[in-house]
């Protein structure tokens, strides 16, 4: 199997916070991979560290064995840091989140952020601008007709494949919270990813909805061959769906593996539930 | 309605208003209805290209009276005739520039100047945000103001004085033209893929560049094309005044397109047109009589005198920022669709 992105020795700080501290894990192609953890622990900040919003303190990220990210502590960093890998890394080299989108990581975020001024329609259409094939005075003067024909067809097919296609005309963020979820995955498919991140894609459904979900991920897996790397709090969903699971507390990993696994290890049930501290 | 009669309409509102300003010129050549579509054209594309900045991209930039100037002197430096220029450059031995651009060709020239400036203050400047922005591209239109009045460049902008006796239009049509076809550059772009991604900026930053669209690119881009047609823009202003002096690009200027902006409704190129229209004509001519003394019989009616059209002007500004905040358009378009819904609307409510 195939490596597709790969962590190692990741760490996020924030001043004095360590939000994700040493992180080191593997995503290989066809899998669904599963990033859980109790409130806080920094899922979502290990998300935005892949993306390249932030830009992580030390470690190095690799996509497709291309380096897309390594950096190590710098200015004040260096005197708060002193993880054991602070030394390894030389190069400083950070993307921007649209260079990555590029490379082929496509995410959905946890709090939405559709474009609140466009339809459903244009929402996708938008993140077909990423790979055109115009420049600006094409695009101006209509010398693109074909291009933006097809960019309409496939914006259309996606949404179809979201089931979105009965609202196309109307405001994104008129939609009910379930479609919007499903309007980020339509956007982020949109952009051709080879892996994608989803965060909390079930947040605020129900459970007939949940497992729709389930199936509708496996379903765009296999059928835009994608690596899939989620954030969710539904368990159902997670063991369901996950062939790995990671999990971090505080930052720090503190579980991998197989559902069975994980489910049986005292950390993770320990992280979740808490552990009474005279025992 | 079928969309090949709509495009007929909507071709015949716009043979209707060529028409109209080419009869205008013959019937009433100096009156002040002249002067207000002159003038309202102009207006209406540096509004619409502040538009375009801050209205679908999002960046909050008050440059636009700088790019103005920097089109207007462009302009008149390479328009004005080699016979003439002894003259107009009297202090500065007739300047260093000896010949005659082509009108069309200066006004492109004015539009690239104001654009390669735009595209050298955006690299750094367009890494600030919001009120950050403003400020600084307000003090590059004031830079460049006070630089196209310094001594050391008179040899080309004449210093401190008047740049004069270049060629102007000579009616109203052709400033119709030229303006139409600059604000139909804009909205193809904005109705472009280019322009689908300036939205998405000015909508969430981070999920436009989450989806692949390079932020300081596009912000780059929008700058200097909004520079291009400002420029473009302070040429017809300059040929619309006959003369050019830095001192009327005051920033007062651009607070006067960024309220055409903002009563038009911001992210609406149709509005921007209509407000324009409305400002000018409100400034220039409707509000003009509160500046002279009136009787009535032997009564002389109170306040009115020289200045007091400005104070009624503000309040109406005030009260249209407080009360109508979305503008005459808000972030919608002129269309006959809208149109049909609104006498539909009213024709259901008659029934009732």
């Amino acid at each position: 199997m195939r490596n597709v992105l790969s962590l190692k020795d990741v760490t996020m700080q924030f001043g004095g916070v360590v939000a994700v501290n040493n992180l080191s894990m593997d995503v290989n192609e066809g899998e669904i991979v599963s990033l859980i953890g109790p409130n806080g622990a920094g899922k979502t900040t290990v998300f935005n560290v892949i993306t390249g919003v932030y830009e992580a303190t030390n470690g190095r990220i690799l996509f497709n064995e291309e380096v897309m990210l390594e950096n190590y502590p710098k200015g004040k960093m260096k005197k708060l840091y002193k993880g054991e890998n602070a030394g390894v890394y030389k190069k400083s080299v950070v993307k921007l989140p649209d260079k990555i989108t590029k490379m082929g990581i496509a995410r959905t975020f946890q709090n939405i952020r559709l474009f609140k001024s466009m339809t459903v329609f244009e929402n996708v259409l938008v993140a077909m601008h990423l790979r055109r094939k115009s420049n600006v005075f094409t695009a101006t003067f209509k010398l693109n007709m074909k291009e933006e024909k097809a960019m309409r067809e496939k914006a259309l097919e996606l949404l179809c494949e979201v089931g979105l296609e009965d609202v196309k005309d109307e405001l994104a963020t008129s939609l009910p919270y379930g479609k919007q979820r499903r309007l980020e995955i339509a956007r982020a498919l949109a952009t051709q990813p080879t892996l994608l991140l989803l965060d909390e894609p079930a947040a605020g459904m129900n459970p007939q909805e949940t497992d729709e979900l389930t199936a509708f991920i496996k379903h765009i897996r296999d059928k835009f061959n994608l690596t899939v790397l989620l954030i969710e709090h539904h368990m159902n969903l997670v063991m369901d769906i996950s062939d790995r699971i990671y999990v971090i507390d505080f930052g720090k990993l503190i579980s991998s593996g197989t559902p069975e696994v994980v489910q049986a290890d005292q950390r993770v049930i320990d992280a979740y539930l808490g552990v009474t501290e005279d025992e | 309605m079928k969309k090949t009669t709509k495009n007929i309409i909507y071709i015949a509102l716009l043979l209707l208003i060529f028409a109209l300003s080419y009869v205008v010129d013959i019937i009433a050549p100096y009156s002040m209805l002249v002067t207000v579509l002159r003038k309202g054209a102009v207006y209406a594309l540096v509004a619409v290209s502040m538009n375009l900045l801050n209205g679908f991209t999002g960046l909050f930039s008050l440059g636009q009276a700088g790019f103005m100037l920097l089109g207007a002197y462009t302009y008149a430096i390479f328009t004005i005739p080699t016979a003439v220029r002894e003259s107009v450059y009297y202090y500065y031995e007739g300047g260093i520039i000896n010949f005659q651009m082509n009108m069309i060709l200066a006004m492109l020239l004015a539009g690239v100047v104001a654009a390669i400036f735009a595209y050298l203050i955006g690299l750094p400047v367009l890494k600030l945000k919001s009120d950050y922005l403003a400020i600084a591209t307000l003090g590059f239109a004031e830079i460049v103001r006070a630089l196209a009045q310094w001594d050391g460049f008179g040899k080309i902008t004449n210093g401190s004085n008047l740049l004069k006796k270049f060629p102007v239009l000579d009616n109203t049509t052709q400033y119709f033209l030229i303006v139409a076809i600059c604000i139909a550059v804009i909205a193809m772009l904005i109705h472009s893929t280019y322009g689908r991604a300036f939205k998405a900026i000015r909508d969430d930053e981070i999920a436009a560049q989450a989806m692949g669209i390079n932020l300081a690119r596009h912000e780059q881009l929008s700058f200097v094309i909004s520079a291009f047609f400002a420029g473009i823009g302070g040429a017809l202003l300059a040929i619309f005044q006959t003369t050019v002096q830095a001192n009327a690009f005051k920033s007062a200027m651009t607070y006067e397109i960024l309220l055409i902006v903002v009563i038009g409704g911001i992210g609406s190129i149709t509005g921007s047109i209509l407000g324009s229209f409305l400002f000018i004509a409100c400034s220039e001519w409707w509000l003009r009589f509160l500046d002279e003394p009136m009787f009535i019989g032997t009564f002389q009616v109170p306040l009115l005198r020289t200045g007091f059209r400005m104070v009624v002007f503000s309040v109406i500004i005030m009260i249209v920022v407080l009360f109508f905040r979305r503008g005459i358009m808000g972030d919608k378009e002129f269309s006959l669709d809208r149109i049909a819904k609104l006498f539909r609307k009213k024709a259901k409510g008659d029934k009732k």
